[in-house]
């Protein structure tokens, strides 16, 4: 620890670089283990894709996804913050081509062990009271859910200070100090915090910070945008989607539903600009109130965007950075919120024991991408449009 | 450059139509652009969300009406004639040959910027009753959607009668439909004053003008009009409740007093209208001569993006330009002649088009120690705890301590430790990340009337200028719209065809025990089934 030169003496055993809802998560279970923590935040916590997104809490894809099922029903008591998390979810295909994209889903959950029900339209329409004449079929999953993304994200801060840590906004990183192949202190615009360990999960921001370093993380950033209406009656389960939409009808009532052509854009090198949303908030709507005709008449109050990382494979990577000797990167690829119990736990081990002890997170290292195409994005036309005059 | 199919290259808009200037706001300032730019041989598109129907006007949009609407404004035909004859330049701008669609609001601007890039020209979200949304393309705007009032939360704020000055104008000129008789004025500002004269002239009488400050703070000669009319303007007092009844408000307790009534005006602050500007992606800043936030403009009035000009109230308010018309038509007129000069007109441009529009006074009140006074007087000091945030209800106390809504019933022991100091770090707390975690400005009206008094009790609690407290964001739509009204009339089959509820890679969503140890593009050749989350 570097606690004895003054000029440093602000660090902690891990600084943890992003306070969205993965380094968050690090940082509260770092803390529950007893890890002197400090989290670095440009802005606010959760103020760009954890805090923007449809609060969905079920990744059957993932090794992680069992840990995360495990854990989502006792968040509120480890953290000791709501974060509206309620379990259950019902996804409602409106033709046989969503069907069969959707049964795909739920082969791989069962696969697991996880319960999924298969409905008929009656049976939908009596769990969904806004749903409609429409509906093709429905797969009730015994499992997922869905929390509010606003309130966990301030959770987990929360939770970190209250067992010693600190979550410092505002705080930007301008550098990092190396000793060989080991980083000994966080540059910012605060000054600098000495560290034992580095995490980086700064989101979009991770893979210009990773270059600082000498670490490539392949990432391009994309758009992705929601809507949400007024308030409506509740629903028996708000974790409803389907018809080509992610999200949810919120505790409040309000439906926050999000989908649709994503765009991608140059990552920021000066992070925190303006986030428009498009005219693709018509095209959301339509789906909604396709998804829940009794919905037809609510109001749009609100659309918003979000900026988000994304890996080549679109898997996430969450790995020691192979060059150095106390780095670990994380990046969720767009996919964070629901897996944030989980990842955040798997982060902090392989922080402290080097390893994941209840995953196999073999899938998330950074060297899967050791043969990757020099010129990847264009090949998978990842590259924004050009900007008109 | 490979394609992706599920991003929006090559994904079209249903645009329905072009402008070359769109004008925004038929007020003194859009229709002097208007008028301007057509003469000059420009294309001239004209839209006013007035008049507004019924149903939304009962929503506080886009002013805030306080439910005393008459019965008349659900005579659409009759609303359209009032309106033309209490806007006799919108007949001029008829003749002239401007497309002037009145009932017809602006929901939202869309430009190029780095981070939207999909639209290679300015696009705006129209929406009328009989249409519903539509979006025209557009060359350059000249935007001019005018003010609105900042709410003031006190006992009983939320009964029918409790109004803005603004929307009590609006009412009583433009709509002639005024469902009042006896009016209290909150405030003794410019704005407060003129609502006084202008409900006065047309019938309703003042009861008086309440004023926590020592003395009233408009100008000398407003007040001196009103003292000619027996209007007195009480100084050192607040309205403390309202007496309801069984129609709204039948009266207001002052300090010392009662007074009957059945309007309650508040005149404590006209807001610049930028909620279309800041959604748009507009850069806005503080401006204590202008009434608050306002767009960041050039010497041509152009906003951060060069195809966005603005004028009238949205651009600045201030107590000279809310007793003379003629300076926001200066504005629209001087606006208009850069707009037709930049979209190509050859026509010799008038005169009167050159003369720079005046300034705001250089010593203007400090608009923000006079709104945290009314805030700390009639919000903090209140004797029971009204919503500020009436959509959502959410007092001043549980906004300053950052409670959880009412719904999740999470005791407030559990939250104790958690004010609004825990949140602040090195910046001033910002209205958006309190929103986030109290719910107060997230309803339906999306802050119209809880917006300035958050930006006060921050500004209070945390001792800052009201300047020093961040806007609370805006976003399209501006103006609610139900899903149905709010779906494309037609849409791209592009957009469709490739709809997945997220990114659509090939391997996102592949189970973890298929994954290949190694990914190159080139290993997307093997095909596996496509998975949607």
């Amino acid at each position: 620890m570097s606690a004895n030169n003054p000029e440093i003496a602000k660090g902690a055993s891990v600084v943890i670089v992003g306070g969205g809802v993965t380094g968050l998560s690090a940082a509260f279970w770092l803390a529950q283990a007893g890890v002197d923590v400090i989290v670095i935040e440009k802005g606010i916590v959760g103020w760009e894709a954890s805090g923007r997104n449809g609060g969905g809490c079920s990744h059957h894809h993932s090794p992680l996804f069992a840990e995360e099922q495990r854990l989502w029903p006792l968040m509120d008591e480890l953290l000791g913050y709501p974060t509206e998390f309620r379990p259950d979810r019902i996804r409602i295909a409106l033709n046989e081509k969503q069907l069969t994209l959707y049964s795909r889903a739920v082969a791989n959950a069962r696969g697991q062990g996880f319960q999924v029900d298969e409905l008929d339209p009656q049976q939908v329409r009596e769990l969904v009271p806004l749903a409609g004449d429409n509906v093709y079929a429905g797969h009730y999953y015994r499992f997922g859910g869905h929390a509010n993304p606003h309130r966990t994200v301030q959770a987990y801060a929360w939770a970190v200070q209250n067992r010693g840590g600190r979550v410092l906004q505002h705080t930007v990183v301008t550098g990092f100090r190396q000793e060989g192949s080991k980083v000994v202190a966080v540059e910012t615009d605060h000054g600098t915090f000495g560290c034992d360990h580095l995490v980086l999960a700064a989101g979009p921001q991770t893979a210009r910070l990773s270059a600082m370093l000498g670490v490539d993380i392949p990432t391009r950033v994309a758009r992705a945008e929601m809507i949400v209406t007024e308030p409506l009656p509740l629903m028996p389960i708000g974790g409803i989607d389907g018809n080509g939409l992610y999200g949810r009808q919120t505790l409040r009532g309000n439906l926050a539903y999000g989908g649709g052509p994503h765009e991608w854009l140059d990552a920021e090198e000066l992070p925190g600009g303006q986030r428009p949303s498009s005219p693709l908030m018509q095209s959301i709507a339509k789906r909604v109130a396709e998804l829940l005709p009794k919905s037809a008449h609510a109001k749009v109050i609100r659309s918003w965007a979000g900026l988000i990382e994304n890996t080549p494979d679109g898997r996430p990577i969450i790995d020691r950075a192979p060059t150095l000797d106390n780095c670990t990167v994380a990046t969720l690829s767009g996919v964070g919120f629901g897996l944030s119990p989980a990842s955040g736990r798997a982060i902090q081990q392989l922080v402290m024991d080097g390893e994941c002890s209840f995953a196999d997170i073999s899938g998330f290292r950074l060297s899967r991408f050791r043969d990757l195409e020099p010129d990847w994005d264009a090949l998978q036309g990842w590259l924004p449009l050009t900007l008109a005059s | 450059m490979m394609h992706d199919p599920r991003s929006v290259s090559g994904k079209t808009l249903d645009i329905s139509g072009h402008c070359s200037l769109l004008v925004i706001g038929a007020g003194p300032a859009g229709l002097a652009a208007a008028i301007e730019a057509a003469s000059q041989g420009v294309s001239v598109t004209l839209v006013d969300e007035n008049p507004v129907p019924f149903e939304t006007m009962s929503e506080s949009v886009p002013l805030f009406y306080g439910q005393r609407m008459s019965g008349t404004v659900r005579n659409r035909n009759a609303m359209m004639e009032q309106m033309l004859e209490s806007r006799p330049d919108l007949v001029t701008a008829f003749e002239l040959g401007i497309d002037v669609r009145l009932g017809t609001a602006c929901w939202g601007l869309f430009l190029n910027s780095e981070n939207m890039r999909w639209m290679d020209r300015p696009v705006a979200g129209l929406a009328d009753e009989e249409n519903g949304s539509s979006l025209v393309t557009f060359d350059r705007a000249i935007v001019a959607t005018g003010r609105r009032d900042m709410g003031l939360a006190f006992p009983g704020w939320d009964q029918p009668g409790v109004m803005g000055a603004a929307a009590a104008i609006a009412l009583a000129g433009q709509y002639k439909a005024l469902d009042g008789r006896r009016a209290v004025i909150l405030g003794s500002t410019a704005d407060a004053m003129i609502a006084a004269l202008d409900l006065a002239a047309s019938g309703v009488e003042i009861a008086c003008l309440i004023e926590q400050a020592d003395v009233p703070v408009g100008p000398a000669d407003l007040l001196a009009r009103l003292s000619a009319q027996g209007v007195e303007v009480k100084c050192n007092n607040c309205v403390q409740s309202v007496v309801p009844g069984r129609d709204g408000v039948e009266g207001v307790v002052i300090d010392g007093g009662h007074l009957d009534c059945d309007l309650v005006v508040i005149g404590v602050g006209a807001v610049p209208m930028i909620d279309l500007l800041a959604a748009a992606g507009c850069r806005v800043s503080y401006d204590n001569a202008r009434g608050g936030f306002v767009p960041d403009l050039d010497e041509q009035l152009c906003s951060s993006f060069p195809q966005l000009q603005v004028v009238g109230d949205c651009a600045g308010i201030w107590a000279g330009k809310s007793m003379d018309p003629a300076i926001a038509e200066t504005e629209g007129r001087f606006a208009a002649r850069y707009a037709a000069q930049m979209l190509g007109s050859t026509v010799e441009p008038a005169e009167n088009t050159f003369a720079a529009p005046s300034p705001p006074p250089e010593h203007a009140f400090d608009i923000g120690a006079y709104r945290k006074a009314w805030v700390q007087r009639s919000v903090l000091d209140a004797e029971t705890e009204p919503h500020v945030c009436q959509c959502e209800e959410v007092s001043a106390r549980e906004i300053l301590e950052v409670r959880p809504p009412r719904y999740l019933e999470w005791q407030a022991s559990d939250n104790k430790a958690r004010t609004l100091p825990d949140l602040l770090g090195e910046a001033p707390p910002d209205p958006d990340q309190i929103k986030r975690l109290t719910r107060a400005g997230m309803g339906p009206c999306q802050g119209r009337r809880c917006r300035e008094q958050i930006q006060a009790l921050l500004a209070l609690k945390s001792e800052l200028p009201l300047s020093a407290i961040p806007l609370a964001g805006y976003r399209a739509p501006v103006r609610p719209m139900p899903l149905k009204t709010a779906a494309p009339a037609i849409e791209d089959a592009a957009i469709a065809a490739q709809w997945d509820s997220w990114f659509g890679m090939p391997r996102q969503w592949t189970p973890f025990w298929d994954v290949e140890d190694f990914y190159t593009v080139s290993s997307l050749d093997t095909e596996k089934p496509h998975v949607s989350e």
